[in-house]
């Protein structure tokens, strides 16, 4: 629990180099299994819902265009975006979820097994968990244990019950937490026990959707030390947010989501200083507008939905863009030990 | 402790609200018919020839004259020591009519009730499971068309398949005409029950049905749902886990809240089906000036739905685990 501890005194960015010594021996474990093959692959999907728009007249909503992104075991993806930009549709698609109505195009491998609807169909829940953000994800009249349980044969029944016990035990969830329902619970409590649903599954990849809003200081750094626990354990955890300080906090590289699309793969140790290691404009901005930073916003605000945009997405508000920015969307380029997708960048 | 406080609470409650409902309700109806050109001496004698001098008796005898409000009185104070009067058409104590036929009565809605919940609940699971599919289209469409059908129409067309045309069935009344009562057999009887109670189930299965598949379609595209879904769970699984939990005590509730159109189709399909209930007691006291008993129906519906209402509400306050928090919580 020293970790956590530690975690708590850390309020501000300053601190993240100590943070860094501090990780050193994960961090090492990490760089090692990164020469490994990923654990998940996503290749350039898009995602598109078809709309009936005025009459009988068929739309389709891009939401995710080219969006490519790697996960590796021990080691903490952040996919940080601002709310509403549809960051909670890419682990819907991940993990097969996805409405009726939606269309998902482009690749998905799965420990190297290509990942088709079957397949998701197949390990959801056994090897890819998702850790929901707030308490509505609960079934509301069903009781805590029964659910973190879930659905199981009834010779197992016993066993499960005590292994979710143990882990129940282990994040300070008493006994009569078992018994509860999800409204008599707390908001700390509820994370801890939509996390010991991850926990419960021993699931290889977390996807964690959001989860720490409006938590206080203390109950955050908690959170997010469950994560870096799974991670240490060996599983690849993809960490969905829009709180960039609590992704830097404990990821190991940050996927910046912009506008349905992935625009730079950065390590975490390039935020630092005024942005220079970062290769994207937009992360350079995003890093610039913390308030302990230079608390500058640019200007503008994301593409909506249905605008159709030729050349790069971020070319209306980039400051360093030029002629070929906007006709076609920029390739992915591997800069400098992350990827970026930007013409001026080399 | 603080249930046993709560429940008393609950109860004493009730028990005030029912009897200042009844209060009211004795009331206003007294003086409907106080103002409705209903003539007691008229309803008594029916078309037997009679002197003035014989009427002016009787006037004399039912207390024409007396001011409503001493009448209101007298019927008040009588009804409080339990007893409601002669009933005028048909000769005996109102309460002894009311027990029989109600019974009668009881036992063709509670029926129906049964019948209707569990196969409106389960035709909405299977339409709100299948929804957009041609069998959530025709369940659908079947609970738009009974929503839609008067209940002695559906009363008269099944009597006329069922009974006339086919001949399955008796026409009409509990008993067979010209047996005595210690003849009548369980089958006899049993028989003349499934028509009437089948009009009022298909009836009451429309709204039930709706609900229960509006409601489950409501469960089923909730986050809880969704991530049972990202957790491995699938298909009737997860309607048995989730849906069905979620869905069975609003539509248990609503079944309850339904007591008054269940009442209400009563009524009707008694007159149809001849069926001696108190449905067809109500309409004969109200068509023949019955006053006394009319009264004593009245009393007992209003108490009927009442206590159909009340079970809803207990089961609201009780029963979700949601409601019973915030209640100890204030």
């Amino acid at each position: 629990m020293g970790y956590m501890e530690n975690m708590g005194n850390m309020g501000n960015m300053e601190n993240m180099e100590n943070m860094g010594n501090m990780e050193n021996k994960t961090k090492t474990t990490a760089k090692e299994k990164k020469k490994t093959e990923a654990l998940l692959k996503v290749e350039n999907i898009s995602l598109s819902f078809i709309q009936y728009a005025s009459g009988l007249r068929q739309t389709e909503l891009k939401v995710i265009s080219n969006l490519s992104i790697e996960a590796h075991s021990g080691e903490i993806l952040a996919v940080v975006g601002s709310s509403g930009s549809g960051k909670s549709l890419l682990a819907h698609a991940i993990l097969g979820i996805l409405p009726s109505n939606a269309k998902l195009d482009g690749k998905m491998e799965y420990n190297g097994q290509q990942l088709t609807p079957e397949k998701k169909e197949e390990i959801r829940g056994k090897e890819i968990a998702l850790v929901p953000q707030s308490t509505n994800y609960l079934d509301p009249l069903m009781r805590i244990s029964n659910q973190v349980i879930g659905c199981v044969e009834e010779k197992n029944e016993g066993l499960m019950k005590k292994v979710q016990r143990d882990i129940f035990q282990k994040y300070d969830l008493k006994p009569d937490v078992d018994r509860m329902f999800p409204h008599e619970l707390s908001g700390g409590m509820t994370r801890r026990v939509l996390v010991s649903t991850a926990v419960m599954s021993s699931a290889k990849l977390i996807i964690a959707d959001e989860p720490t809003p409006g938590l206080d200081e203390k109950t955050l750094n908690e959170t997010l030390s469950y994560f870096k626990d799974m991670a240490n354990r060996g599983c690849a955890v993809i960490l969905i947010t829009h709180d960039i300080e609590a992704a830097l906090k404990i990821s190991d590289k940050i996927a910046v989501f912009y506008a349905g699309t992935v625009l730079e793969v950065a390590n975490v140790e390039d935020f630092k200083n005024n942005g220079e290691n970062l290769r994207h404009p937009y992360t350079r901005a995003l890093w610039n507008a913390l308030p302990q930073n230079k608390f500058q916003a640019i200007k503008g605000h994301q593409p909506m939905q249905d605008e159709v945009i030729d050349g790069c997405i971020f070319y209306e508000r980039c400051s360093k863009k030029n002629e070929l920015c906007s006709k076609g969307i920029p390739q992915l380029k591997s800069v400098n030990g992350g990827v970026v997708r930007c013409n001026n960048v080399s | 402790m603080l249930d046993k406080d709560k429940i008393a609470g609950f109860i004493g409650n009730k028990i005030l609200r029912l009897l200042s409902l009844l209060i009211v309700v004795c009331f206003v109806s007294f003086m409907l018919i106080q103002y409705s050109p209903i003539d007691p001496v008229r309803a008594y004698i029916g078309e037997m020839p009679v002197s003035a001098e014989h009427k002016a008796n009787l006037e004399e005898y039912w207390g024409v004259n007396t001011p409503p409000q001493e009448k209101f009185l007298n019927w008040a104070g009588d009804a409080l020591k339990g007893n409601f009067g002669i009933s005028l058409i048909y000769r005996m104590p109102v309460t002894d009519v009311i027990k029989e036929r109600f019974t009668a009565s009881l036992v063709l809605m509670a029926a129906s009730w049964l019948f209707s919940g569990i196969l409106g609940f389960i035709l909405g699971i299977i339409a709100g499971m299948k929804k957009g599919t041609w069998i959530d289209k025709t369940i659908k469409i079947y609970c738009y068309v009974l929503a839609a059908t008067p209940t002695f129409w559906l009363a008269l067309i099944l009597l006329m398949v069922f009974s006339v045309y086919l001949g399955w069935f008796p026409i009409g009344l509990s008993v067979p005409i010209g047996v005595t009562a210690e003849n009548v057999t369980f089958l006899d009887w049993f028989l003349r029950l499934i028509l009437p109670a089948l009009t009022l189930s298909l009836l009451g299965v429309a709204q039930i049905a709706l609900f229960t598949r509006e409601k489950l379609i409501e469960v089923l595209s909730s986050d809880y749902v969704l991530f049972a879904k990202a957790r491995g769970e699938k298909g009737l699984d997860l309607v048995l886990r989730h849906g069905i939990r979620n869905v069975a005590l609003p539509a248990i509730t609503l079944q309850f809240l339904g007591f008054s159109e269940l009442f209400g189709g009563t009524v009707l399909v008694e007159q149809v089906f001849s069926y001696p209930g108190i449905g067809q007691a109500a309409v004969a006291a109200g068509l023949r000036s019955d006053v006394p008993l009319l009264l004593g129906i009245v009393i007992v519906s209003a108490c009927f739905v009442f206590f159909g209402n009340a079970i809803a509400d207990l089961i609201y306050q009780f029963v979700d685990p949601r409601i019973k928090q915030q209640e100890a919580s204030i």
